[in-house]
């Protein structure tokens, strides 16, 4: 039952509100991502407010880990946006050299963020010991499956770079920077509302 | 415009039946998901009816229900008719057949991505349907699951199927987030040239709307998906209170996606009635930009009304009244959009085909829905029906109305465009009186239950003394769903001959205005034979300066096109 | 569809019915005129030979107070509601009377464990009883239940008092009500539990102020 007909190929050229079609796609997928983490988020605050001894729970983190590691994922979106930068530019060695930094601050993030999870475990503080437990390990689990998820895609980026498949279609490292961006934001809000917020007392 | 290059190219069966990237064949394997789920929840509520007219005796054809597979039933059949009928139909099937048809596209702007979501909710569908077949059966927490009841596995007896039902749902969400990004861009970025956005056809807008509050509301439900599966397999305690967690956590984060989810279902059935409307009234929409206002506010107000659902569950008594205005103030949008569909029918040429007889039945029975939600959305009156068959009543109407008589009206009135033969008149009018009559014989007794006290499922009201004078009421309501469910096979019958016996369809059957219909019957893969341009609005029927009653959003001719 | 409704027993419930018979006849004559102008207009206007339809956009601001005149009357009639609704929901919630009686109604799957504090009027003490499914309470008197649970949420329903309250576990929720008339009614169960959530079901039972009475006698002799 095999049929002939006109197949359509290459990208249809009309972009009637002058944003790049893939860079819509892209804010789209972010809108409902950011509505997720805030859900998320929300939830945590709620419950928070809602029960209290919490802060007890949030002095176990350890603070200096928690910098180092914003400050790792920081400089990851600053060699994200010099990647594109370079793009722009035509210097496709200056982007693979940032693309990849890139991916290796990422791995950096994770392997960090791994030790601190195991430290934490071995403290007997597993996602079974209470509310605070549960939420941290399900907030800045998902955000870490969301780094894993760019690493994956900044790798992709740079192999492709690698193979000279990327001439050509260089706002793909825009658009992967947005998501890279976004993580780098969700992270930006976990970080004071776990790690940052707690008193002597306080809820 | 565009630059394109066009390939003759031998497609391969797999291609163009299976891994297509066609939104017409997408949409029409969107089609076959939700009519295929249709079906089981048809027959899950034939079941769940027979054991409310005769508790505990053996359905035909099935055997001994009980109240274990009771519970079951009325979790699968909510679930299963919200999330895996209407959506796929109402969106998936009209919204990727018709968005980019009627804005001048080609395909959608992402074809891989749409086919990525149609293939993400067929592996939904496939878990949800083995959830069923694991020990301890499918989930039975109420299509709500609220917790703790879904939080543990001793307080239900089942542990896999709840656990494939969160699996399931969030395959869902993530297969129609990937349709919202298509259904978003596409109308937004691949236009024909002259497609202003308020030239856009009203169903195009709906789906929008729906979309946006789709992708808007899902995530904070994801997030509570996940924390849900997370107590029962990973012993944490969101929901639990021994743990320090909030069983209410829950319903909040499920109204706030619950309530704009009924506007994702409604919006796109209401699209349908009012692009069937103008067609068959032969007069343009009355009020294309009001309408327009009103879907945009009514989909804001649903953002902020979703504690209506939880009244009676324990919050601060303070918050019942602002959310109840809220809620009762969402008539106002609806009610204009109602108003706006009746004065369309003024000084109009009135046919009665098929399609226009359902969108008139869509328009009947959801004005009864829409009324209804005043009683619920009223916090005093919501203590005593809250929870009781005025409740189940009041949203069947609603959500009857968009899904099956507005999906029915597509149904009939797209068959042509989307497999180039039309439908049987007379076997669609003998469907649609016959589906009419009956659906108002099973949801009427239900609002007589609920304002006798009737509690939704429970699955044996003889057990209650002051239940037992209403059995009568349950009886005939089991009767004629039965009834309601004989009187579809009409459509099946008249859906499969057609399908290869139908007469032939011209390009534009009903004298239509819409892009679709300037395209070939069935439209081949990249819809027209060149790239419309468009001259106005969509619904310029009867208009004073051309002979005839209808004038295509294609039509070089008028001089005032330039407008 | 108001005789359908169980037989009123409480100081609110006619408030509730009230509010209920409000909107039954508001929606009742918007449903109506709809729906009648709607087949009015399918017959004046069905399609016969010759005639063409009027061309009519409904987009200027003349035309469109056709549809927006009809909507700013809804809005009014939704305020009414609105504050009618109001002043009964703050009846029944916000300004409840002090209580004449406590009683403590725990649901667990699948019953209601109803528990007296005794004639000391403290729970927790030596002189509490509990009964299952059985609340007795004197007719004309307020009765104050704090609702718990034990394991999922159940919800506390009096449809002849036009009461319901769901019982959530971790959380004390109180509800009042005050019966008018002796008699024995049902307590369903009216949010999903379970399995044996058909069937969850307790009596109350509200006695003349002589046979509560003896009631309390009969169950706390010494005082
Ligand atoms: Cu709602
Ligand atoms: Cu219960």
């Amino acid at each position: 039952m095999a049929q002939t007909h006109v197949v359509a190929t290459g990208v249809e050229a009309r972009v009637a509100s002058g944003i790049p079609t893939g860079k819509m796609g892209v804010w789209w997928f972010l809108a409902s991502e950011i509505v997720l983490f805030g859900g998320l988020i929300g939830s945590f605050v709620m419950s928070r407010v809602g029960s209290g001894g919490w802060s007890e729970m949030a002095a176990h983190l350890s603070v200096p880990l928690g910098t180092f590691n914003t400050f790792v994922l920081l400089t990851s979106s600053l060699t994200m946006v010099l990647a594109f930068a370079a793009a722009e530019k035509g210097d496709q060695k200056g982007m693979r050299t940032w693309l990849l930094l890139t991916v290796l601050l990422g791995l950096a993030f994770l392997i960090i963020k791994g030790f601190e999870w195991g430290s934490e475990i071995g403290a007997g503080f597993t996602p079974m010991a209470g509310s605070f437990w549960s939420f941290y390990y399900t907030m800045t689990g998902l955000h870490a499956l969301h780094v894993l998820g760019g690493v994956v895609v900044n790798s992709i980026l740079f192999l492709s770079a690698l193979m000279g498949l990327l001439r050509g279609r260089e706002h793909r490292v825009e658009l992967a920077g947005l998501y890279w961006h976004f993580v780098d934001i969700v992270w930006i809000f976990l970080f004071p509302l776990l790690y940052l917020s707690w008193t002597k007392g306080g809820i | 415009m565009s630059a394109r290059v066009e390939v003759e190219e031998r497609v391969s069966f797999f291609r163009t039946y299976v891994f297509s990237i066609d939104h017409k064949m997408i949409a029409k394997q969107y089609l076959a998901i939700g009519l295929f789920w249709a079906v089981v929840g048809g027959l899950l509520a034939y079941l769940l009816r027979w054991q409310l007219a005769y508790p505990d005796t053996e359905a035909p054809g099935w055997g001994f229900i009980g109240p274990e597979f009771y519970n079951m039933l009325v979790t699968m059949h909510g679930t299963i008719m919200v999330f895996f009928v209407a959506m796929p139909i109402l969106l998936g099937a009209f919204g990727n057949f018709l968005i980019p048809l009627m804005v001048g596209a080609r395909d959608m702007a992402f074809p891989r991505l749409n086919m990525l979501s149609v293939w993400t909710l067929a592996l939904s569908s496939l878990v949800l349907l083995i959830s069923f077949f694991v020990p301890g059966g499918a989930a039975s927490a109420g299509w709500t699951g609220y917790p703790p009841l879904s939080a543990k596995p001793i307080y239900t007896g089942v542990n896999w199927g709840l656990n494939l039902w969160i699996l399931a749902l969030a395959l869902e969400f993530a297969s129609f987030l990937m349709s919202g990004i298509n259904f978003l861009t596409t109308p937004i970025n691949l236009r024909a040239p002259g497609m202003s956005m308020f030239r856009l056809p009203l169903l195009v807008w709906m789906q929008m709307t729906a979309a946006i509050l789709f992708m808007l509301s899902v995530g904070p439900l994801i997030a509570g998906a996940i924390m849900l599966l997370l107590d029962r397999v990973a012993g944490a305690s969101f929901y639990l209170p021994q743990g320090g967690g909030d069983p209410l956590l829950w319903q909040h984060l499920f109204w706030f996606f619950g309530h704009p989810e009924v506007y994702v279902i409604f919006l796109p059935g209401l699209g349908i009635v009012l692009e069937i409307f103008p067609v068959f009234s032969r007069k343009p929409i009355f009020g294309y930009r009001p309408i327009i206002y009103s879907t945009i506010a009514a989909g804001i107000l649903s953002f902020t009304v979703w504690a209506h659902h939880q009244f009676i569950s324990g919050m601060d008594p303070r918050l019942a009244m602002p959310f109840s205005v809220t809620t009762i103030l969402i008539s106002v949008p609806f009610a204009l959009m109602v108003f706006a569909m009746i004065a369309t029918l003024w000084g109009g040429s009135i046919s009665f085909p098929t399609p226009m007889l359902f969108a008139l039945g869509t328009l009947a029975v959801f004005l009864i829905g829409g009324l209804t939600g005043i009683f619920n959305g009223s916090a005093p009156v919501d203590i005593y029906i809250h929870s009781t068959y005025f409740v189940v009543a009041h949203f069947h109407y609603t959500l009857f109305s968009a899904l099956f008589f507005a999906g029915f009206a597509g149904l009939y009135f797209w068959f042509p465009k989307m497999f180039g033969r039309m439908m049987n008149e007379a076997l669609g009018k003998l469907h649609f009186w016959l589906t009419f009559l009956l659906f108002n014989a099973v949801f009427i007794p239900m609002f007589l239950l609920g304002a006798g006290g009737m509690m939704r499922r429970i699955a044996n009201p003889m057990q209650y003394e002051f239940l037992r004078p209403l059995q009568p009421l349950n009886t005939f309501a089991t009767i004629a769903t039965i009834l309601l469910l004989l009187a579809q096979l009409p459509f099946v019958v008249n859906f499969f001959w057609s399908l290869f016996a139908g007469k032939v369809a011209e390009r534009n059957p009903w004298q239509a205005n819409t892009l679709e219909w300037s395209a070939p019957s069935p439209p081949p893969h990249g819809n027209f034979d060149t790239v419309p341009v468009v001259y106005r609005g969509p619904y310029e029927y009867s208009h004073p300066s051309v002979s005839e009653e209808w004038l295509p959003q294609d039509r070089p001719t008028m001089p005032t096109a330039t407008a | 569809m108001f005789r359908w409704l169980p037989e009123m027993v409480s100081t609110y419930g006619g408030d509730i019915d009230a509010m209920m018979y409000l909107i039954y006849y508001i929606v009742g004559a918007w449903f109506l005129l709809t729906c009648g102008a709607m087949l009015l207009f399918l017959i004046l206007y069905r399609r016969r030979e010759g005639r063409r339809a009027t061309y009519i956009e409904g987009n200027s601001l003349r035309e469109a107070a056709w549809i927006l005149v009809p909507c700013l009357i809804v809005l009014v009639l939704d305020l009414w509601i609105d504050l009618r609704g109001g002043e009964v929901w703050a009846k029944v919630k916000r300004h409840a009377p002090p209580s004449d009686h406590r009683v403590q109604v725990t649901g667990k799957q699948f019953n209601w464990e109803i528990l007296y504090p005794g004639p000391d009027g403290q729970f927790g003490t030596g002189d509490d009883l509990q009964l299952d499914n059985e609340l007795h309470v004197p007719v004309n008197k307020v009765v104050w239940v704090v609702l718990k649970s034990k394991d999922v949420i159940h919800s506390f329903f009096l449809p002849h008092l036009r009461l319901k309250q769901d019982a959530v576990p971790g959380r004390a929720i109180e509800a009042w009500f005050k019966a008018t008339k002796p008699g024995r009614y049902e307590i369903p169960c009216a949010e999903l539990c379970g399995f044996g959530h058909s069937g969850m079901n307790g009596f109350l039972i509200v006695h003349p102020a002589d046979e509560y009475e003896r009631w309390v006698k009969e169950h706390w002799p010494s005082s």
